[in-house]
């Protein structure tokens, strides 16, 4: 009995969890290890790919691939520059951004800290549903009802907002940046609020009932001690959001009308973006021109890495910097 | 300006659960009252009625009566804020808002009832952290964050946090809990020390702590699994500690109890 209980605990036992050790954790961490070098590894085989076929037309292009406006890769003297696609990217995205956050923040505090709970469950599957739409629905939708809507209140901001530069003009059109803009608003409206409700829903009970037992109303328990809490995912949200509306292609394709004007006039005819040229011009391109926009796609990737960069320095500095 | 409560028949639900029944007590101002009983038997349901923190769970309600000294507390009109605002609270776990320095953590109330001036809320920061026994430890990092503080000194923040607004009543739920025995003892001197100017109601599982800081004590308990908690008697705490009138307080100050 007595030696039979010292094997048990002595040799099998530690054998047993030796082995284990041994099956299990190896091949675990050969497989997780092989997973992530397979993913750098990809990625770097597509950036190679992608710079190789790049570089080609960047050589033959006759003008300043940064400062020119124009995209005339396809004719015998190729003539192309990201400068009008980069500022036409940036534009739409960020007014989208500037028109979706709010609302997008204002839709998750209303379902974390408001609604009854009931409606709240109801709404909260809706905004995960409209975060699955595919975009090409959204512009569709832009283009047939979108477009015409749009001249009503285009021409109210054009004639009492008209000195405000963004709103400035002789004419406002249908198809233009800031109708794009708001599709692309309407597009990350739901992701960014389905994951700054996620962030609010897990503000610490104990915080809030803090700011409730020192007297303050909802909104005043939801200033202090919700939104410093959510601030960081809100940052990551946005950023997340922006990154979709810059890469966003066939909606916005949809209702660019493809001009290469660097304007800040939302209002008039004009808009494009990286994304949008891409998928209007891939089609009958020539080799150079392929090029030309597989160099722009890279410019796009650069763009969307240096945003992201960005949001996580304000994350960090925010959350570690301590209080003012 | 402390400020006498008054209970009458109060029964406290979480949805279709009661959880307290058939409470009435009188907690006299200037003075520390005790609340003592076995763990589930609404000593921290009953203290929340007090402020009208109960009703923030969703679901819960309270029935019966509430005076604060002429104010009928559930009254109609009454606005919870209001009231929340002349009762104040400290937590079992110490809970200073993370994002803010020490200095804003003791201002937040203050800056909830509007725009005070700046050198106002300096007096007021210090007076009550003064008063909360921890001026001298924290006057040289007043903006640092209040988490970056120990426990005990957490949770003597918080305390500063809830008389910065001069509150009525101060109420204690377990205050002590989660501390060591030193700042234990330093928020015991404090509670002495601040029952000359409020009505003060804690709730203890430490018998020798609740003989120690009160004055009164109510004894709760329930009438057996599932059934509402009741208070079985409230009496001045050195009676309730050495000849209690019921036969279950005696059983459970002594530890013979369940
Ligand atoms: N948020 C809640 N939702 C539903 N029921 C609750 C909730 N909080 C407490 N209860 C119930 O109310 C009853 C009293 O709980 P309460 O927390 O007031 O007891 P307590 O005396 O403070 O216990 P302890 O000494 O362990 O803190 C218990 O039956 C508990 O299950
Ligand atoms: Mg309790």
């Amino acid at each position: 009995m007595a030696t039979s209980l010292r094997t048990r605990e002595g040799g099998p036992a530690t054998g047993r969890s030796a082995s284990r050790h041994d099956r299990g954790e190896g091949p675990f961490r050969f497989l997780t290890t092989g997973a992530g070098i397979l993913l750098l590894a990809i990625m770097a085989a597509i950036a190679v790919f992608l710079v190789v076929k790049a570089i080609p037309a960047l050589q033959q292009n006759t003008s300043n691939f940064f400062t020119e406006k124009l995209w005339t890769p396809n004719g015998a003297e190729p003539r192309f520059g990201i400068a009008a696609l980069a500022f036409g990217t940036l534009i739409s995205s960020l007014l989208a951004l500037l028109m979706a956050l709010p609302v997008a923040v204002g839709v998750a505090l209303f379902i974390s800290h408001y609604a009854p709970r009931r409606l709240a469950g109801v709404l909260g599957y809706l905004v995960d549903l409209l975060a699955a739409v595919p975009s090409v629905v959204y512009g569709l939708w832009g283009v047939i009802f979108l477009v015409p809507f749009m001249s009503g209140p285009a021409t109210f901001l054009n004639t009492y907002f008209g000195w405000i530069p963004l709103f400035a003009g002789d004419a406002v059109y249908g198809r233009s940046i800031l109708t794009a803009s708001v599709v692309l608003a309407i597009m990350i409206l739901p992701i960014i609020a389905a994951i700054s409700r996620e962030v609010f829903l897990q503000a610490p009970g104990s915080l809030e009932e803090a700011s409730l037992a020192l007297g303050a109303t909802r909104w005043e328990m939801i200033r202090m001690s919700v939104l410093p809490f959510g601030r960081a995912g809100v940052v990551s949200a946005a950023m997340l959001g922006l990154g979709r509306a810059m890469g966003e292609t066939i909606a916005v394709a949809l209702i660019f009308p493809a001009t290469f004007e660097i304007t800040l006039r939302v209002l008039s005819a004009n808009g494009n973006s990286i994304a949008a040229n891409i998928a209007n011009g891939f089609g009958e391109a020539t080799v150079t021109g392929r090029g030309a926009l597989i160099a722009s796609g890279l410019v796009l990737f650069v763009i969307t890495l240096a945003v992201n960069m960005a949001a996580r320095l304000i994350v960090a500095r925010r959350s570690f910097g301590g209080a003012a | 300006m402390a400020k006498q409560i008054e209970v009458a028949d109060l029964d406290a639900y979480y949805g279709s659960h009661k959880a307290i029944e058939g409470i009435s007590m009188t907690i006299e101002p200037r003075s520390v009252t005790a609340f003592i009983g076995p763990s589930g038997c609404g000593k921290s349901t009953f203290l929340r009625t007090l402020n009208r923190m109960h009703e923030v769970i969703p679901g819960a309600r309270v029935t019966g009566k509430i005076r604060l000294e002429d104010q009928d507390l559930y009254g109609a009109g009454v606005d919870p804020v209001s009231v929340r605002r002349t009762v104040g609270m400290v937590f079992q776990r110490p809970n200073p808002f993370p994002t803010m320095s020490i200095f804003d953590n003791v201002a937040a109330g203050l800056r909830l009832n509007g725009r005070v001036r700046r050198s106002e809320l300096e007096g007021v920061v210090e007076k009550s952290l003064r008063g909360a026994n921890l001026w001298n430890e924290v006057k040289d990092r007043l903006s640092k964050p209040g988490a970056g503080l120990s426990g005990g000194q957490q949770q003597r923040l918080c305390i500063a946090r809830a008389i910065a607004v001069s509150p009525a009543v101060l109420l204690m739920d377990e205050p002590c809990s989660a501390l060591d025995p030193i700042s234990t003892l330093a928020i015991e001197d404090l509670i002495a020390q601040l029952k000359n100017d409020f009505t003060i109601v804690i709730v203890t599982h430490n018998m020798q702590q609740a003989a120690r800081v009160s004055d009164r004590t109510a004894f709760f308990n329930l009438a057996g699994p599932g059934k509402p908690g009741k208070l079985v008697e409230m009496d001045d705490t050195s009676k309730i500690f050495t000849t209690p009138s019921e036969k279950a307080t005696e059983d459970y100050i002594t530890g013979r109890f369940g």
